[in-house]
C-alpha cells in the first residue's frame, strides 16, 4: 500500500505505521510537528517502509489544509491508495468540563477535521479509481458514561461518520476501516488507572493491519473490546445512572 | 498530548527482575527522554530485567524515568551495520527487524528484553565474551543527558571519561538518550549447537578454555547439588552462526507464548525438587557430545520463552547472584564458592558458568578475565543474604567482583574492595553531577547517596 498517515508519530499511530513499513507498504507522514516527524521517518525507513518517507504539514484542527496535504501525500507516493487517520485530541474529562476552548479544540479536531479530512481523501481515492480509509474512534463513541462523555461524544460523532462514509464509498472502491481500540497502554493514557482487558500498542497493530487487509468497516483492538462494548451497550440506563465509570 | 502541568505520575511498586526490593515510584514513560521538572532525583529504568535494585527508585516516592516508549531508530546503514537508535529500544525489537536482514545484537545478555540503553548502562556481557568482550566495545557513541540540561555527545575518542564512566556505570553519569552501536553480520538466524557433558569442574573449565579458541560462543551449565568427586559437573555448550548450507531447510517456529499465571508457592523450590530437577537434567544430557541446529532463541534466550519466570520464585522474589574471579586462581574460588552454597543447602534451577575474556577500560565494567558463576537463589530473608555475604568474602579473596545489574545485596565496603577504578569512577561522577541528580537504590547502597 501507498499510504498517507496522520499521527505516526506517537503511540498507537507509531505502533501501526511500523507495522506498515516493516511489510514494506510506501509511507507519507502528515502531521504538526516536523521535528517529530522527521524522527519517525528515519526510523520507519529504517525497518523496511518502501522508499524514503516524506511528510508535509496537517493539523486536524485547520481543515483548509487538508486538500494540500493530499494532494502532497498523492505526489509524494505516486498516488497515494489509503489514509490511515490515528492522531487525534485526548485530555481528561475534567480538563474538558472545565475549560471551555479546549472542550471546542477537542470536539473540532476529532470531529470536524477528521470527518473533513476523511471525507475529502474518500473523494480523492475515488475518483482515482480506488483505496483505503482508516480512522481511530474509540470504544469511548460506544456508550455515553459520565467519567469521559465530552471526549466519548466527538468519537461518537466520528464513528458515525465512518460507518457512512464506509456506506458511501466502499462500491466506489473505497472501503472504510473505523478502528475502536479500548483501553491501550501509550503515553496517551499515561497516568489514568489502568483497567482489565488493557492492551498494547504493538498488538492493537496486527489486528488493525488484518483488518485492513480484510477490509472490514470496523475492528476493536484489543478484540475483546468488541464483547466488552456489547454488554456495555446493553445496559439498563437505571444501571449506568448507579455505576461511577 | 498531556498538558506541561501535568501532575506527577501515580505511585506504582517498582522492582527489578528478581522482586526484591519494591519500592514504589513515580514511573514515566516518555516518547522523548527528557528529565522531568524540578530538581527531584531520578533514576533510569529500561525493561526492568536488571534483577536488584539498580532500577528503582533511592527512596520511595521517587522519580523514575523509563525508556521504553523512546525506541526510534534514528538511521541503520546496511553496508555497514552501523545502527543509531534511541536509548529505549530492545534488542529484542534489533532482532525482530535485522535478523531478517542478516544482522545480529553484537552482544547479548540472557534476555532479548532488555534496552539499550541498559546494556551500555551495565556494559552487558554474553556467551562471546571470551572472544569480543562486553557491549561496550560495539559502542560508537552516547548521547547523555546530563544532570545540568545539556545533551553531551561522549565516545571512545571523545569525552573519553564520560563514555568510560557511562559504560557500565549503571546509569548515575546521566540519562542515555540515544546510542551508535555496531551490529554483526550474520548468514542465517540458526545457531550451530554442540552440548556435552562435563565429569567434574576442572573438565568443564578445561573444556571451556579449549573451545573458546575456535567457537564464538561458549557457557556451561553446572549441577550446583552433586557432591564429592562430581562437585562442579556440568554440561558444555558452545554454538556458533550457521551458514546457510548447514541451516538447511530449518524453519523458524512461532514464539513460545508460555506465561507464568501466579506466583508460585514456596515449597516447589525445596531442596529436594531442586535435586530432581538437576538430576534430569544432567542425566538427558549424558556424556556425549551432541551436534545440533538450533534456533538463535533457543540458543541465547531459553528462558524468554516463558513470560514472568519471575514468578517461579514465590512472592518473596529471589536474587540473582554473579560473579567473575581472575583466571589466576584457577578453580579454586569456584569450588569454595560451590562449596559454601551445597553447605547451605541453597539450591538453584540455575547455575551458569563462563570464561571471560579480558576486561574493558570502563570503570565499573563487570567482567575481568577469568571465571564467572551466575546463579539464582530464592530469597529467604536474613539467611540468604548471609550466604550472599559469605560468598562475596570469597570472591573478594580472589580478587573478583559481583555484576550490579544482578545485585541486591552486596555492601559497600564489599563493594570498593571489589572494584579498583572506583575512585576514578566516582570522580568523573562528581564532575558530571554533583549534586546527585541521577540517583538509584543502588547507588544510595553502595556509594553513599542520599535516599
Amino acid at each position: 500500500m501507498k499510504v498517507a498517515f496522520v499521527g505516526a508519530t506517537r503511540g498507537m499511530g507509531r505502533a501501526l505505521a511500523r507495522g506498515l513499513a516493516e511489510r514494506g507498504d510506501a509511507l507519507f507522514l502528515l502531521g504538526r510537528d516536523p521535528g517529530e516527524m522527521d524522527l519517525s521517518a528515519r526510523d520507519l525507513e529504517s525497518r523496511g517502509a518502501a522508499g524514503p518517507v516524506s511528510h508535509a504539514p496537517l493539523d486536524l484542527a485547520r481543515p483548509e489544509g487538508f486538500a494540500e496535504a493530499l494532494a502532497a501525500a498523492d505526489r509524494a507516493l505516486a498516488r497515494m491508495d489509503a489514509l490511515v487517520v490515528t492522531g487525534g485530541a485526548f485530555a481528561s474529562q475534567n480538563d474538558l468540563a472545565q475549560d471551555p476552548a479546549r472542550l471546542a479544540a477537542l470536539l473540532h479536531a476529532n470531529f470536524t477535521g477528521t470527518a473533513l479530512l476523511c471525507q475529502q481523501a474518500a473523494e480523492r481515492l475515488a475518483a482515482a479509481g480506488g483505496g483505503l480509509v482508516c480512522a481511530f474512534s474509540s470504544v469511548a463513541g460506544d456508550r455515553a458514561r459520565r467519567s469521559n462523555y465530552l471526549y466519548g461524544a466527538s468519537k461518537a460523532g466520528l464513528s458515525a461518520f465512518l460507518d457512512g462514509l464506509d456506506l458511501a464509498y466502499r462500491e466506489r472502491g473505497v472501503p472504510v476501516l473505523c478502528v475502536k481500540p479500548g483501553f491501550v497502554r501509550t503515553g496517551m493514557t499515561a497516568g489514568m488507572p489502568v483497567p482489565p482487558f488493557a492492551g498494547e500498542p504493538d498488538a492493537v497493530a496486527r489486528d488493525v493491519i488484518a483488518a485492513m487487509d480484510a477490509r472490514r468497516h470496523v475492528v476493536y483492538a484489543p478484540s475483546v473490546w468488541r464483547w466488552i462494548m456489547l454488554i456495555i451497550r446493553a445496559l439498563p440506563r437505571a444501571v449506568l445512572r448507579r455505576v461511577r465509570f | 498530548m498531556p498538558p506541561s502541568d501535568a501532575p506527577p505520575p501515580p505511585l506504582e511498586p517498582v522492582a527489578g527482575w528478581g522482586r526484591h526490593p519494591i519500592v514504589p515510584g513515580r514511573v514515566e514513560r516518555p516518547e522523548h527522554l527528557a528529565l522531568p521538572p524540578g530538581f527531584e532525583p531520578l533514576v533510569a529504568r529500561g525493561l526492568g530485567r536488571a534483577y536488584g535494585d539498580a532500577a528503582v527508585p533511592a527512596r520511595p516516592g521517587g522519580r523514575v524515568v523509563e525508556s521504553t516508549r523512546a525506541d526510534r531508530i534514528r538511521s541503520f546503514d546496511p553496508a555497514t551495520g552501523r545502527l543509531h537508535c534511541e536509548a529505549g529500544l530492545s534488542l529484542a525489537e534489533i532482532l525482530r527487524v535485522f535478523v531478517p536482514r542478516g544482522w545480529f545484537p553484537p552482544v547479548t545478555p540472557g534476555t532479548r528484553f532488555v534496552t539499550v540503553g541498559a546494556c551500555v548502562a551495565c556494559d552487558v556481557h554474553g556467551k562471546n565474551h571470551h572472544r569480543d568482550g562486553s557491549f561496550g566495545n560495539f559502542v560508537e557513541r552516547i548521547t547523555l543527558l546530563t544532570a545540568d540540561g545539556r545533551l553531551v555527545q561522549c565516545g571512545p575518542a571523545r569525552e573519553r571519561e564520560l563514555f568510560l564512566a557511562t559504560v557500565g556505570g549503571m546509569g548515575l553519569t546521566g540519562l542515555i538518550v540515544e546510542v551508535v552501536l555496531h551490529l554483526r553480520r550474520i548468514e542465517t538466524p540458526w545457531i550451530v549447537l554442540e552440548t556435552q557433558g562435563m565429569a567434574s569442574l576442572e573438565v568443564l573449565l578445561e573444556g571451556l578454555r579449549l573451545s573458546a579458541a575456535h567457537w564464538p560462543y561458549t557457557v556451561g551449565w553446572i549441577d550446583c547439588l552433586a557432591r564429592g568427586r562430581h562437585v562442579g559437573r556440568g554440561i558444555l555448550m558452545r554454538g556458533r552462526h550457521a551458514t546457510a548450507a548447514e541451516a538447511g531447510a530449518h524453519r523458524a517456529r512461532r514464539p513460545s507464548r508460555l506465561r507464568v499465571p501466579f506466583d508460585a508457592p514456596e515449597w516447589l523450590l525445596n531442596p529436594l525438587f531442586m535435586r530432581w530437577f538437576n538430576g534430569v537434567y544432567a542425566w538427558t544430557h549424558g556424556r556425549t557430545l551432541r551436534r545440533r541446529v538450533v534456533s538463535y532463541d533457543r540458543f541465547f534466550y531459553p528462558l524468554d520463552a516463558i513470560a514472568d519466570w519471575n514468578r517461579l520464585y514465590g512472592p518473596r522474589g529471589f536474587l540473582q547472584y554473579q560473579c567473575v574471579v581472575p583466571r589466576g586462581a584457577g578453580s579454586r574460588p569456584v569450588l569454595a564458592l560451590l562449596e559454601r552454597l551445597a553447605a547451605a543447602g541453597a539450591a538453584s534451577f540455575l547455575a551458569v558458568i563462563k570464561d571471560c575474556g579480558p576486561g574493558s577500560d570502563a570503570y565499573l565494567s563487570f567482567p575481568l578475565e577469568g571465571t564467572t558463576l551466575a546463579l539464582d537463589l530464592p530469597y529467604r530473608g536474613a539467611p540468604t543474604e548471609s550466604l550472599l555475604h559469605d560468598l562475596n568474602g570469597i570472591v573478594i579473596e580472589h580478587g573478583g567482583r559481583v555484576y550490579l545489574a544482578k545485585d541486591a545485596i552486596t555492601r559497600p565496603d564489599d563493594f570498593a574492595r571489589m572494584m579498583p577504578r572506583l575512585r576514578e569512577w566516582q570522580a568523573v561522577r562528581d564532575r558530571w553531577d554533583p549534586a546527585r541528580r541521577f540517583r538509584s537504590g543502588l547507588s544510595v547502597r553502595l556509594l553513599g547517596d542520599p535516599a
